[in-house]
């Protein structure tokens, strides 16, 4: 008798998978950011079994806010883009050196987001913010940024991430990178809280449908650091991932801490091949 | 008799009493026992009330079953999900105890389901908020409350 209704169930999901796919799915529109098309939607990578297309979160979002972020003038997230730029220029620290003093114009960046996060040279899988501080510390002799909500943090990976801007998401999952990786998909598909729920029961599953009036995506990063309308301002991607786990009454990993580093790598590595939007805009 | 099980259930619906401190008369949340899909008793033995679970079921930080179901009967509200199957006539597709057993723990009907259960020992599951530790979603009246709403959906 069970074994029935988890087939009569699965057909329903699969039906309603199906249905919405056609009323509600993400739009069928090309992503133009100024004048260059970006990849919205790519075959997904073969090591993911849960879906066969992968989609850019801005197929997802309303008219209003996808026009937010096509044109530059409108994004409201530039004005922390102008700062981030403001800081590669500015020296700090006990060494007297700005992020130019060692690493030129700041488009010499250029490709460093469609790759983090990355294992660094002592084993440690470290995200942008990781590598900035790093450097901030130990090469400028400068204080380290507040990882999750500081402006200067928020500024700086928005200003190196646009550097990347139309360059497929491009994580590498093996090598020293498997065991990381392999933490983040496990991660990916426990549920967790009072609700019960995986990042999978959302954003593999039920992408495409509505949950009351949101829109489920498939929680794609490749837009961070993100300008969500709800915040009024940019946020990290671990940002996101602690107010999912909110949402559902889970205890959240703590910003910065490994299984929130691993999870980023997993799911980056679900959009490896969408390009690089930083900074999008969401609701 | 009755009424002394009233009194109780209505103090802990009040205060959000969790589980462990359940009223006589009221089936703890590990309690619960789903025979074949189905739990036949009332978790309270006191009649659901169909006007409060409509409030329960529309509340976003109760039931809010609205979030992923469709309901007709609340096209007053907006924005209606569609994670999982429109609720319109539910009393007609399935009886009261199989109802029961879906709003205690949906995973115990529909394995796999994105549906949260409603009335478990919140011990059973991972990383649970502390304050919501020791709690249902729903308490044993709402779920019954809940339940009598759902059987006027015909």
């Amino acid at each position: 008798m069970k074994k029935i209704f988890t087939a009569t169930a699965a057909t329903a999901l699969a039906a309603i998978g199906a249905a919405s796919a056609l009323v509600a799915g993400p739009a069928d529109i090309p992503l133009i950011i100024e004048g260059e098309e970006m990849i919205a939607r790519a075959p997904a990578p073969d090591y993911i079994d849960g879906v066969d297309t992968i989609y850019s979160g801005w197929l997802f979002r309303s008219e209003e806010t996808q026009a937010l972020e096509v044109d530059d003038f409108e994004n409201p997230a530039m004005p922390a883009v102008d700062y981030g730029l403001e800081l590669w220029e500015t020296a700090d620290g006990s060494e007297g050196k700005s992020c130019a003093s060692c690493h030129g114009d700041i488009s010499e960046m250029a490709g460093v987001r469609t790759v983090m996060p990355k294992v660094n040279e002592n084993g440690e899988l470290w995200a942008m913010e990781e590598y900035i501080n790093d450097c901030r510390v130990n090469r400028m002799g400068a204080e380290p940024w507040k990882r999750t909500k500081s402006p200067e943090m928020l500024g700086m990976t928005a200003a190196i991430g646009l550097q990347s801007r139309g360059m497929p998401m491009n994580v590498a999952i093996d090598g020293p990178a498997a065991p990381f990786w392999e933490q983040g998909r496990e991660l990916y598909y426990t549920r967790v809280g009072q609700l019960d729920m995986s990042c999978a029961n959302c954003h593999e599953d039920n992408y495409g449908n509505m949950i009351r009036a949101d829109h489920l995506s498939q929680g794609q990063i490749n837009g961070f650091p993100t300008y969500r309308l709800k915040w009024g301002g940019l946020g990290s991607i671990h940002r996101r991932f602690k107010g999912c786990m909110k949402n559902i009454r889970a205890e959240p990993y703590k910003p910065g801490g490994p299984e929130f580093t691993a999870l980023e790598l997993y799911v980056a590595s679900r959009g490896n091949g969408l390009s690089v939007e930083t900074p999008a805009v969401r609701n | 008799m009755k009424r002394s099980l009233i009194a109780a259930v209505a103090v802990c619906v009040g205060t959000s009493i969790g589980p462990g401190t359940a009223s006589a008369g009221t089936i703890a949340p590990a309690d619960v026992r789903i025979v074949d899909m189905m739990v036949a008793e009332s978790l309270t033995g006191v009649l659901g009330d169909p006007a409060n679970g409509r409030k329960v079921f529309a509340n976003r930080k109760k039931g809010n079953c609205l979030a992923c179901h469709a309901n007709s009967d609340m096209s007053e509200m907006l924005f209606h999900g569609e994670v999982g199957p429109p609720l319109d006539g539910v009393a007609e597709r399935y009886d009261e105890a199989f109802l029961r057993a879906l709003l205690v723990n949906s995973k115990a009907v529909f394995e796999g389901t994105i549906m949260p259960a409603f009335y478990v020992d919140s011990a059973t599951l991972n990383r649970v908020l502390p304050k919501f530790q020791g709690k249902t979603i729903l308490t044993a009246q709402e779920v019954e409350d809940v339940l009598a709403y759902l059987m006027t959906l015909k």
